[in-house]
């Protein structure tokens, strides 16, 4: 069993008078894809943000390898080697692709061709779009891009915040197996997904919330054939 | 007067109009803010200007000019600082309030120091010289603004183009959470930007007031209104912009003096942003949005 890399202890976000997330406390371990599935608004997105430091939780732990990472500011928690594929891409449409990569790195102070040249090697479509500007290529592309600019910062955790959103399926497919070649190469997963099958099928654990709680948590395959599971997300009407 | 001097003259306040113009301009592209106290900016590191000399009279004049621009720059960060940096996640309406809040705080401010009377500018040597060129004899400063204006622009373009902190200045003109996502602190940019933009009021306002020498407390307004104007004819958030639509104002009211519309130089120009916003509401260098929802 290895460690955990990321440690959430009893974590309380309010925005105005909602709680958005209640008293969460879970666990990422180093080397695992994790997944946080459940419907919109159940405050999966606010963990995330509150991990990166954007979001600024009422009270609780965040644990990054031991240490509390809560209240530093974003930046700071970049640099420890965590970084956040945000929703919806947020690429910045007017820098071209490879400089939207070169900001990933913006923290880097060594030189960046090699983590340039892993990210290449992940999607080629990018370095034959490198001089393209950001807001003119495809969903798909963007999503890479997205991906590829939050390696670049070489992290230890990188978390995705709906990375198949508005994807066609084939590409949604390329995604999840490129998610699988990143964690392969040692970097730990932190997931978030509409498309539970295929977020059930690709993670070593999962966590169900709802409403800012956790309901369920278990091993992919074990949550993947639970009935309540099946019912609420997977769209699989309960056996008779 | 022939019509080449009043051609050079319009280029010389297009020029000194055009270093104002590019520190709207950046707070726009950057903030989303028409910062309104950037005008009174330039004229307060006007009154500065004489303030120094008359207090450190053994001070070396480049040794004046540098420290009032060091304390334009000091200004301009303070002003970020205080009034608009609090207001980061409030309404753009209410950061707009605040800037006219410190338009009016720094005007009267000004106004009690100086009892409201018009100050004379010292003498500038070198730039502050009679030459002849081109059959037209000016102050140097006249012929220097506009090629020292798009010598700046061309310097910040390329700093904004080919830098990794101007790269980071576009990033965090579009979006600040994805920038900060990025490790960039936002702040930081934000207050360089205000820095670059007081940086180059001081200088406009040396190379302008070295040639209209009576300055007081409401000599920002009309330089600082006008070179607004030049940012929104060019295309607001776009540097060559804010210089090309301030090289065209200060041209074309000088050919309306060249053409006895003295009186009506105000409305030319304003005639002139009506026209542009009707048929190119961007500017003439606006950007195309060519974003991906």
């Amino acid at each position: 069993m290895s460690e955990a890399i990321l440690n959430i202890k009893s974590l309380n976000v309010r925005f105005g008078g909602i709680q958005a997330v209640n008293d969460i406390s879970m666990e990422v371990r180093k080397g695992k894809i994790v997944t946080l599935i459940g419907a919109n608004g159940a405050g999966k997105s606010t963990i995330l943000r509150s991990v990166s430091g954007i979001v600024k939780p009422e009270h609780g732990e965040i644990l990054f390898e031991g240490e509390n990472i809560l209240g530093l500011s974003p930046d700071a928690i970049v640099a420890k080697g965590i970084t956040l594929v945000p929703e919806g891409r947020r690429v910045f449409p007017n820098l071209t692709t490879l400089e939207n990569l070169k900001m990933g790195a913006y923290l880097r102070k060594d030189n960046d061709d090699e983590e340039l040249n892993y990210v290449y090697r992940l999607f080629p479509r990018l370095e034959e779009r490198h001089w393209q500007l950001a807001g003119t290529l495809s969903g798909g592309e963007q999503q890479m891009l997205a991906v590829g600019r939050a390696l670049m910062s070489r992290p230890k955790l990188i978390m995705m915040d709906e990375p198949s959103l508005g994807l066609a399926p084939l590409v949604v497919r390329d995604i999840f197996s490129i998610i699988r070649t990143i964690n392969e190469n040692g970097i730990t997963v932190l997931l978030i997904e509409q498309n539970a099958n295929m977020a059930l099928k690709t993670c070593d654990y999962g966590y169900v919330i709802e409403t800012g709680n956790i309901i369920m948590q278990g091993d992919g395959q074990q949550l993947l054939s639970d009935e309540r599971v099946k019912e609420a997300y997977l769209g699989k009407s309960k056996a008779k | 007067m022939n019509i080449m001097s009043y051609l050079i003259r319009g280029l010389a306040t297009g020029g000194q109009f055009a270093l104002v113009a590019i520190g709207y301009t950046m707070v726009y592209g950057i903030l989303k803010l028409i910062n309104f106290a950037h005008g009174e900016l330039f004229m307060v590191s006007g009154i500065l200007m004489i303030y120094i000399v008359a207090d450190l009279p053994t001070l070396p004049i480049w040794l004046a000019i540098a420290l009032m621009v060091v304390l334009t720059v000091f200004i301009g960060f303070l002003i970020e600082k205080f009034a608009y940096s609090p207001l980061r996640s409030a309404p753009r309406m209410s950061v707009m309030i605040s800037a006219i809040g410190v338009s009016y705080l720094l005007q009267n401010l000004v106004s009690y120091v100086t009892g409201g009377l018009s100050k004379q500018f010292p003498d500038i040597p070198v730039i502050g010289e009679s030459v002849r060129f081109l059959g037209v004899k000016d102050k140097l400063t006249v012929f220097l603004s506009p090629v020292i204006a798009l010598v700046l622009m061309v310097i910040l373009v390329l700093i904004i183009n080919h830098t990794k902190f101007g790269m980071s200045m576009r990033a965090v003109s579009k979006d600040f959470e994805t920038s900060q996502l990025m490790g960039i602190k936002i702040n930081r940019v934000i207050s360089i930007t205000f820095a670059i933009g007081a940086f180059l009021a001081a200088t406009g306002s040396i190379l302008y007031f070295a040639k209209n020498t009576g300055i007081n407390h409401l000599s920002g307004a009309n330089p600082g209104l006008k070179a607004f104007i030049a940012a929104v004819v060019g295309g607001i958030g776009s540097v060559p912009g804010a210089v090309v639509g301030a090289l065209i104002i200060g041209v074309v009211e000088s050919l309306a003096k060249a053409f006895g519309l003295a009186d009506f130089s105000d409305v030319i120009s304003f005639a002139l942003l009506i026209i542009i916003l009707v048929v190119k509401p961007t500017g003439i260098f606006g950007e195309k949005t060519t974003e991906k929802v």
